[in-house]
């Protein structure tokens, strides 16, 4: 899939701009990482190689610079997803507070397995390590915000009724 | 109630605000230090106050501090280690996200005494909120003329900013986050050179965790003396504690170093005891790359010594009977947990976040996991635990950072203290992959 077109609005670059000028001169690339992250909140969660190929442009950076950087981090996706990525920590601590339950009551109500997205589009389901967020575990986070203590069916349950009904959480520099 | 030098007034509505964090006292260090005191003095105090790096290593701030390379022309960083991975820990977020004022106030002070005019604060990419609250203070912080050019008058400079990392714990190890800042790949760098010699832009830079710098405000107000009569021997101060796990009052806790184990498991005040009425039946003290520790030894060293909140109580009788304080994460589990099944889930998370340098960590801990998996799921061979112990002893010390130890050390406590578990699962695999299972032979010899 092409994410064709790949034209970021005027917050975004004016927000892109802003973490540019956090570096010295000459160190541009340093701002990479904020950049990949302002692309993917853009462009429906996911950044595809020519939204890699404009941010190597804005940075004035190869391309393969951008690429070899967007593959090691594990919040950037590299392919489609669905409108909401549930991130579940799937990590020791939360463990011991029902994460492997949780893990498998999404499977099972959203019909999916790990790294897959439901066929409605709406959801999917990404295990990831430890959130800094053990002491309220189980818990998942969405685009921006965290979910925790999900430890019982009836709070999932509500968590999925709530994100059908949720569009995306606005980044602040784009309001 | 013991001294509360990072959370005090943690809990007061709008403290995130300017207007209320100073109405409490904040940012009187700022002034005191840039008005009526060298760099050279304020590095002194801390180096009196003994206080010790929050991010695990425990190396002494004050010293490290003092290796900060000095060339003329040259600028120099402080970059604050938000990174926050180690599974157990969540101090730093919880405290950023309630009291953004004390990190900054602390990033000031402390780029003060170590003539940094730009400093960094590299928090990982998941915990963007906590970047738009940081980044929201700050822009409070610069409108009072905090920070900017010629601060309070002072004429002392200072930019700050937050830098959002991508999802990657090797980018905590110190040289993998400087490369990550850099927009590069989270490899770790070759030592030496060290970071305070070549750090940030290749220029001289001291990295430190969140609590750490947030903890020099109080210093530079009360003196490093007053702080160094916190807490017990080397272990000075107060020390946030994320406690997790099987308890009944999960969350973070400012300790003075030197509460008992016991006191901290039990105690209201703290975890409250072990949830639903059941036993304690281990706990990793100080985040997943520490060794865990069986009941008897958490509560009680080798020599029968009540065990203490300290970095040396919880290090006692080295890697055969003790542990580690790393960074405080204090993760609890009760007698319904598999060991086995843990230790594999740790494995998997350094196999997962290895960043694929050397070859002993690569290969070893996915060498690691993948015998866990077999043995958790019913298909070990009794050769499987030797196995274990001589992959975890050929990663120790042979790589170029850390994560290697921290992934090979958790393996071997597990087998050191539990090797009964282990051999239950695989003599009897049926038996221990039965939904629910859990070995109970361990519980015999718990005191608690
Ligand atoms: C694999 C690995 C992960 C680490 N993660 C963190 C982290 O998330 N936060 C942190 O402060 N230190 C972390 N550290 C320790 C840092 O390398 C460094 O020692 C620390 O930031 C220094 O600050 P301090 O002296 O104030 O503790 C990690 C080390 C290793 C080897
Ligand atoms: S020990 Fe592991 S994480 Fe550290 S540099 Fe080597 S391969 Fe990377
Ligand atoms: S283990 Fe899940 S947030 Fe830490």
């Amino acid at each position: 899939m092409i994410q064709d077109e790949v034209k970021f609005s005027d917050a975004a670059l004016a927000e892109m701009q802003r973490y540019i000028s956090h570096y010295p001169e000459g160190r541009q690339k340093s701002a990479l990482l904020p950049l990949l992250h302002i692309a993917q909140a853009e462009l429906g969660g996911w950044v595809s190689p020519e939204a890699m190929d404009k941010i190597a442009e804005i940075l004035n950076i190869q391309p393969i610079e951008v690429y070899e950087v967007a593959t090691f981090y594990t919040m950037f996706n590299l392919k489609p997803v669905g409108k909401h990525v549930l991130e579940v920590c799937r990590t020791g601590p939360c463990c011991l507070r029902g994460a492997d339950e949780l893990i498998d009551t999404l499977k099972r109500k959203l019909n999916i397995e790990e790294g897959e997205t439901s066929a409605d589009g709406m959801f999917t389901l990404k295990p990831v390590e430890c959130l800094a967020s053990c002491g309220t575990g189980p818990m998942l986070q969405v685009r921006e915000l965290f979910y925790e203590n999900l430890d019982s069916e009836a709070r999932v349950d509500e968590f999925l009724a709530t994100m059908r009904q949720t569009e995306h959480e606005i980044p602040t520099w784009a309001k | 109630m013991g001294l509360k030098i990072l959370t005090e007034h943690i809990n007061i509505p709008g403290i995130e605000t300017l207007e209320v964090y100073r109405k409490h006292g904040g940012y009187k260090s700022v002034e005191k230090a840039l008005k009526t005191m060298s760099p050279d003095e304020v590095v002194e105090e801390v180096k009196t106050s003994g206080l010790r790096g929050r991010g695990g290593a425990g190396f002494p701030a004050g010293m490290k501090w003092s290796f900060l390379a000095k060339p003329e022309g040259v600028p120099r960083y402080l970059v604050c280690n938000a990174d926050e991975s180690e599974p157990g820990t969540f101090k730093d977020r919880w405290y950023m996200e309630k009291n953004p004022h004390g990190l900054i106030e602390g990033m000031i002070t402390s780029s003060y005494a170590l003539g940094a005019n730009t400093s960094y604060i590299y928090i990982r990419g998941e915990l963007m909120f906590v970047l738009r609250i940081l980044e929201k203070a700050i822009a409070e912080a610069y409108a009072a003329g905090l920070l900017g050019k010629n601060i309070l008058g002072s004429g002392y400079d200072l930019d700050l900013h937050v830098a959002p990392g991508g999802g990657a714990y090797i980018c905590g190890e110190e040289t993998a986050l400087l490369e990550s800042l850099e927009g590069k790949r989270g490899n770790p760098r070759n030592k030496p050179p060290f970071p305070a010699v070549k750090g940030l832009f290749q220029s001289p830079t001291v990295v430190n965790n969140v609590e750490t710098i947030s903890s020099v405000p109080w210093i530079v107000n009360n003196g490093g003396a007053e702080y160094a009569k916190v807490g017990i021997g080397r272990s000075t101060g107060t020390k946030l504690i994320s406690a997790s796990g099987n308890i009944n009052n999960p969350g973070v806790y400012e300790i003075e170093l030197g509460v008992p184990v016991e006191e901290f498991i039990y105690s209201d005040e703290y975890c409250g005891g072990i949830w639903k009425g059941r036993q304690l039946k281990a706990v990793v003290p100080g985040g997943s790359s520490v060794p865990i520790l069986p009941a008897n030894l958490i509560l009680k060293t080798a020599e029968g010594e009540n065990r203490l909140m300290t970095y040396e109580s919880l290090s006692d009788g080295g890697f055969v009977s003790g542990s580690m304080m790393g960074s405080g994460a204090f993760i609890v589990f009760d007698d319904q947990q598999c060991i086995v099944r843990n230790t594999w889930n740790y494995s998997r998370f350094y196999h997962h976040e290895s960043c694929g340098q050397c070859s002993p960590c690569r290969e070893g801990t996915g060498w690691m996991e993948k015998v866990l998996h077999r043995i958790e799921h019913g298909h070990g061979h009794q050769q499987d635990i030797d196995l274990l112990v001589s992959v975890a002893k050929q990663i120790e010390g042979n790589t170029i950072c850390p994560l290697g130890d921290a992934a090979a050390w958790p393996v071997a406590a597990a087998i050191r203290h539990f090797r009964d578990e282990f051999e239950w699962h695989i003599k009897h695999p049926k038996e221990a992959t039965a939904p629910g299972a859990v070995y109970r032979g361990q519980l015999d010899t718990v005191t608690a």
